[in-house]
């Protein structure tokens, strides 16, 4: 037997989860680990959400979004910004990284060695040929999140989503 | 002297970074760094904002981050002299970077146990995005430092130009030592350890040696600040001040 309560809160996450992250529309905040979680008390949706980077210029979007989507599921809505723990890009799903790659961005690879070593390189896989002969452009890529490379074998270039 | 104070150092310190890098944006001598530095901008600026944030709820005066940024004058701004050096060329920027970076990194490491959850979540946040700007600069640093004889020159004038302010990053204000009795900060004094094994790691490969400092330069958590402070404030507070509470 589901609670009427356990089915409002399933469509106040299903409300909000399908929410496309701005800037990497291809994935929603709930693929990405960004929306952290949902109560509902007395009709009002709380949604907990957690910045990507300190100074992502999309959180206030994200949470704009976010609200728009459960006051259209019709909640009341307040959301509450999540600092801790910090977002990691563990917590992108297996979908959300499959998602990512189909769209041309590298998803986050496990880091091999310290982000700190100087000239360090992670081996990146191409999301188009999935070779790994890629080398890295840049560090800092379109967004705060992603890195550009380029891939040497079909000399494509894209962007990979950091390890953070 | 209260906690607040001590937390609004720490904001200072990167707001003003922050706004320093950002000024290089449209002018970095390649795309990739014109895209790199406002990056990190964003990431200093990113946690100066939750910093004000706490430290206007602390003090409870009402005042909000824009009041913290753009409504104090340079004599009411903590940061500390080396943020606010001027970008210079490549080296300075880049040196200055790494001092900076290299600082941070563990202060905010230990950061994350603070009695205050505010601060422990945003150092888990900077923490890792600090890695990264010790990376980026410590690779630039060898680069120069290492280069051909032009950026060699260079980079050691960038040394012997901001070695004289890395000493300060280590004192703690009276303000800072009630934060740090307080478990809200961490002691400033305990990162020298961290910080002197990644300059040592980057200065290795770099062919530098860090110069003996007769008269470190000290003043800018007291407010008495170089010249240059003043005039990127008066530019980065010009729109909020000539049309107060404007909004787009």
């Amino acid at each position: 037997m589901v609670s009427a309560e356990t089915l409002t809160q399933k469509a106040a996450w299903n409300a909000a989860a399908a929410v496309p992250d701005p800037e990497v529309p291809c994935v929603t905040v709930a693929d990405l680990g960004i929306l952290r979680w949902i109560r509902v008390v007395n009709g009002m949706a709380v949604a907990g959400v957690t910045p990507t980077y300190s100074g992502c210029p999309a959180t206030l979007a994200i949470e704009m979004s976010i609200e728009a989507a459960l006051r259209d599921a019709g909640f009341d809505v307040r959301i509450e910004r999540v600092l801790t723990p910090a977002w990691t890009t563990d917590w992108i799903t297996e979908e959300g990284r499959e998602k990512l790659r189909a769209y041309g961005i590298a998803p986050p690879e496990e880091a091999t060695g310290s982000v700190r070593a100087l000239f360090g390189e992670t081996t990146v896989t191409c999301p188009k040929c999935d070779s790994t002969d890629t080398e890295k452009l840049s560090e800092f890529g379109s967004t705060a999140c992603k890195a550009h490379y380029r891939c040497r074998a079909c000399a494509e270039p894209f962007d990979y989503f950091k390890c953070i | 002297m209260a906690v607040h104070d001590a937390i609004l150092e720490v904001a200072d310190d990167c707001l003003v970074l922050g706004h320093r890098l950002s000024e290089w944006c449209g002018h970095a001598p390649m795309l990739e760094e014109d895209l790199a530095l406002p990056n990190m901008a964003l990431d200093l600026i990113g946690t100066a904002r939750v910093l004000y944030d706490r430290a206007g709820a602390l003090e409870g005066k009402g005042r909000s981050e824009d009041d913290m940024a753009y409504l104090r004058d340079e004599r009411e701004y903590r940061n500390c002299l080396l943020v606010e050096r001027p970008n210079g060329d490549f080296a300075q920027t880049m040196l200055r970077q790494l001092f900076f970076a290299a600082f941070m990194h563990p202060f905010w490491q230990a950061a994350q146990s603070s009695k205050d959850e505010v601060i422990a979540g945003v150092a888990g946040k900077a923490v890792k995005e600090l890695a990264y700007h010790i990376r980026h600069a410590g690779e630039w640093v060898v680069r120069l430092g290492d280069g051909t004889e032009e950026s060699a020159v260079r980079m050691q004038a960038a040394l012997l130009a901001l070695s004289i302010y890395v000493e300060e990053l280590f004192e703690s204000s009276p303000a800072a030592q009630e934060a740090e009795a307080a478990g809200i900060l961490p002691e400033r004094a305990a990162m020298r350890a961290a910080f002197d094994a990644t300059i040592a790691e980057v200065f290795t490969q770099a062919g530098l040696d860090m110069p003996e400092v007769t008269f470190p330069q000290t003043g800018g958590r007291t407010g008495l600040h170089g010249e240059g402070l003043g005039h990127m404030l008066a530019e980065m507070q010009s729109v909020h001040r000539s049309c107060p509470g404007v909004t787009w």
